[in-house]
């Protein structure tokens, strides 16, 4: 097997991986990085990010409000320290991706401009059009290769962390072109993979958002934490679920029910007004809007279509100038996928599945219990965002927590010996492990065991859940668990084998199920996103608490909790256009 | 999902370099449904009839990059594509042209991915402002001047069209070149001078004869051929500076 060792290792290529890459080459640039990632890295799914990034750069506002926002966002499932590092570091990360050439939206005079945005009570949201992660994303990576440091694994699958005495000291990865299975040994390893969104059927994500991340550490002994916590986007396109920006609202759209009725004022969210409210209606938090949409559908005032119930949004009024200054993306998505123009017709919208909050527990400088493991971005959980990410956080949170990452990472690898020859034994381990694997030969389908994995998700862990959907959910994962071991390969070729990669990143989405639905059925409670039928309440008493999964080698993982650390924000009510 | 019996066939270009030395078509028959785009047909193949298909995808709204294949002849986006729009049929897919091929419809970047490299697409500047003093101003029509060469999404389909790239393949090529110019337009770089040095220094860039197959298949509107003519208009400039006024600056 071919071995190759670098300092550190940064698994994925998209906004948080290229940040922490970036960052360890600025911070001490003696070290050899490599870049490992399934896809190249443009293709990331940070590019599909549409309306922006929060940080605090107006003179109005304050970072005690951004931070303020983003607890109560979060249901106060946040950690207020890492909360507080996070709006005061927002602002500089983000000036220093203007300084890297990022074509951030101006004002007239020059300025950088922001938007409202959903749940924020200033005007914070520095956005790029509405293509703002694309263009993040491009920023970083033609930025990155100026750095003489990183050295690209483009399209290399990684399969296993590589953990002897009690740290973390590389990573076995398939080549995809050539199906070669190499170790990549290291001092330190920063998973930046990203979220897991195809767990679900009806999601925003890519196709390629498989949870690989938090499953290799989970595998590896470290907890996922606050899994039950996932995000639905209120506004997916019915069939695609393609993502319709928050920023439509932000800049003045109106969700309609089937009478035209802005029916959100119904749920608390505040009074229509003809102008958008901060911090109230059609800019209320996602948790709030997407639940509104499912009681909305329970009074039977949705419309239904061939692919389901949907509202309206319409953006009509912002008038054609202001759509293709600020919303050409979305019209030409709406052109594209949904056949009509937003200008002159409304936006049919469904909730979609969009963010997982919960990632792999990482302290704040994205370390994991794991000696020599970080993680940061998507696939982390610090936790910043609680209960609920607020919209335009994540992309921030990409920056900040990428470089911190990078940084620690830079400064623990400065001082650890490298990787010990033993590790070695476990690579050539999992290389057999893979050969097996390419041969596997029962009788089931990966199409078809991730089909029935995502319904069942879908059915159980939805935006309302109960005991019962959970437990029947759960005991569904079992079972696929099972029949993973049974799959039958049409493709036993080591030439770009992008069946075995389906298969490995379906048994990643399994694990993943598993911690949500486990930490799900624990949290007897409803809390941002996660809303128990059978716990209709917010229970502080029990529940003000990060849940932890541990992997199990039989049955359910076993669920420990995390007092949730407050500084300054006591636990309250969540308030909206009131 | 509504159910349909209409079908079209997917006569699909598989290459398995394990199993036989030359490529060979095999004919699938798909769905014809209404919202399906042609990547749709081919997620069908890989996950009922064939999973040995090998292809890239992962947004399906249009912005990675990832799925551009030929599709009868033309470079082609094919979560961008609807099948209905193809019929009746059989649609035939390829690997995009100009490209080795390693698989089935997945073809080698590495080449691009050098040359993007090449043109150095980051922003140069002679002097850093600290982060502490803010950012650079610029306003929207400074920004509006370089932004549409920034909306390239790398997905490669203008190499695919470029009868250049495809005789010389020293050329830079079109999405490279568009970077190139996305950072020399930007008011706050100072690199042009440098990438066109680089740029000058390769033939294939006065081989372009701006017929602008390039700018036709672009799915985001980039106009690469618009990139590449002004190149080389400042090339000419420069070249003619240089002889004229050597002891000039550029």
């Amino acid at each position: 097997m071919e071995t190759t060792s670098y300092d550190i290792l940064v698994v994925g290529g998209g906004g948080a991986g290229l940040r922490a890459a970036i960052a360890i080459a600025e911070t001490d640039p003696n070290l050899s990085i490599a870049v490992i990632s399934k896809v190249y890295p443009m293709r990331s799914h940070t590019v599909s990010a549409e309306g922006g990034a929060a940080a605090v750069i107006r003179s109005e506002d304050s970072l005690d409000a951004h931070a303020y926002d983003t607890v109560s966002g979060g249901d106060w499932l946040c950690d207020q320290d890492a909360v507080e590092v996070f709006v005061r570091e927002a602002p500089e990360e983000m000036l220093r991706l203007e300084h890297w050439g990022c074509p951030w939206s101006r004002t007239a005079d020059g300025h950088v401009a922001v938007r409202p945005f959903g749940g924020m009570k200033n005007e914070r949201t520095w956005f790029a059009a509405d293509k703002t992660g694309f263009h993040m994303l491009h920023t970083l990576y033609q930025t990155s290769l100026k750095y003489s440091p990183l050295t690209f694994f483009d399209e290399w699958f990684v399969t296993e962390l590589l953990v002897e005495d009690g740290r973390c000291q590389g990573v076995v990865a398939i080549e995809l072109a050539t199906g070669k299975v190499g170790a990549l040994l290291a001092k330190a390893v920063i998973l930046t993979t990203g979220g897991c969104g195809k767990v679900f059927a009806f999601t925003t994500n890519a196709n390629i958002k498989t949870g690989d991340g938090m499953a290799l550490a989970y595998r590896a002994g470290v907890p996922l934490k606050d899994m039950e916590f996932v995000q639905y986007h209120p506004t997916g396109l019915p069939f695609t679920g393609i993502l319709i920006t928050e920023a439509t609202r932000a800049e003045g759209g109106w969700l309609l029910n089937q009478d035209g009725y802005r029916y959100l004022q119904d749920y608390d969210l505040g009074k229509p007004e003809p102008k958008p409210v901060l911090r109230a209606m059609e800019l209320g938090p996602r948790d709030r809007l997407s639940q509104a949409f499912v009681k909305e559908m329970e009074k039977g005032r949705t419309i239904t279509t061939a692919y389901g119930e949907v509202v309206h949004l319409d953006i009509r009024h912002l008038g054609e100038k202001l759509i293709d200054a600020k919303l050409p993306f979305v019209r030409e998505l709406c052109r594209k996928y949904e056949n009509l123009d937003p200008v002159h017709e409304m936006i049919p919208v469904r909730p979609v599945v969009h963010y997982m909050m919960g990632g792999v527990h990482t302290d704040l400088e994205g370390a994991t219990p794991l000696p020599g493991l970080y993680a940061a971005g998507e696939v982390a959980c610090v936790s910043i965002n609680g209960s609920n990410r607020l919209g335009s956080n994540s992309l921030t949170e990409l920056l900040v927590f990428g470089a911190r990452a990078g940084k620690a990472a830079a400064r623990y690898a400065a001082e650890t010996p490298p990787a010990v020859p033993g590790v070695l034994a476990r690579a050539y381990a999992e290389e057999r492990r893979l050969e097996t694997l390419r041969r596997a030969s029962g009788g089931e389908r990966v199409a078809v065991l991730r089909t029935e994995m995502q319904q069942a998700m879908e059915k159980g862990a939805g935006i309302y859940r109960d005991e019962p959907g959970l437990r029947s959910t759960a005991a569904k994962i079992g079972e696929l668990r099972v029949r993973c071991q049974r799959v039958w390969l049409d493709d036993r070729s080591l030439t770009f084998n992008t069946e075995l990669v389906a298969f490995l990143e379906l048994s990643n989405l399994l694990d993943v199920a598993e911690a949500m639905i486990q930490s799900g059925l624990e949290r007897r409670e409803s809390r941002g996103a996660h809303q128990r039928t059978d716990h209709p309440r917010r229970d502080d008493e029990r529940f003000l608490a990060h849940s932890l999964a541990y992997r199990q080698d039989e049955g359910a993982p076993r669920i420990a909790y995390l007092p949730v650390t407050i500084t300054r924000w006591p636990p309250g009510e969540r308030v909206y256009g009131r | 999902m509504p159910e349909t019996t209409a079908t079209i066939s997917l006569e699909v270009l598989r290459y398995r370099p394990e199993e036989a030395a030359e490529p060979v078509w095999q004919s699938y028959e798909v769905p014809l449904r209404r919202d399906w785009m042609v990547l749709d047909g081919l997620n069908h193949i890989k996950d009922s009839l064939d999973g040995s298909l090998s292809y890239r995808w992962a947004c399906r709204m249009g912005v990675c990059g990832s799925c551009g294949m030929m599709v009868n002849g033309k470079p082609t986006l094919t979560c961008a594509t609807y099948l209905a729009g193809l019929g009746p049929g059989p649609i035939r897919v390829e690997p995009l042209s100009g490209f080795p091929v390693i698989r089935d419809l997945v073809v080698d970047l590495r080449d691009f991915i050098d040359k993007l490299k090449s043109v150095k697409p980051w922003l140069l500047r002679g002097d850093e402002k600290p982060l502490a003093d803010g950012e650079y101003l610029q306003t929207p029509d400074e920004l509006a001047e370089y932004k549409p060469y920034s909306m390239c999404i790398n997905c490669m389909l203008c190499y695919s069209a470029c009868p250049i790239y495809a005789l010389e393949p020293e050329f830079v090529g079109p999405a490279a070149i568009a970077l190139a110019q996305r950072y020399n337009l930007d008011s706050r770089d100072d690199g042009a001078a440098e990438r066109l040095d680089i740029l000058s220094r390769h033939d294939g860039i006065w081989a372009c004869t701006f017929v602008g197959e390039c700018s036709a298949v672009c799915p985001k509107g980039v106009d690469p051929a618009a990139a590449i003519q002004r190149y080389k208009v400042g090339a000419t400039a420069a070249w003619w500076r240089s002889v004229l006024m050597p002891w000039g600056t550029r």
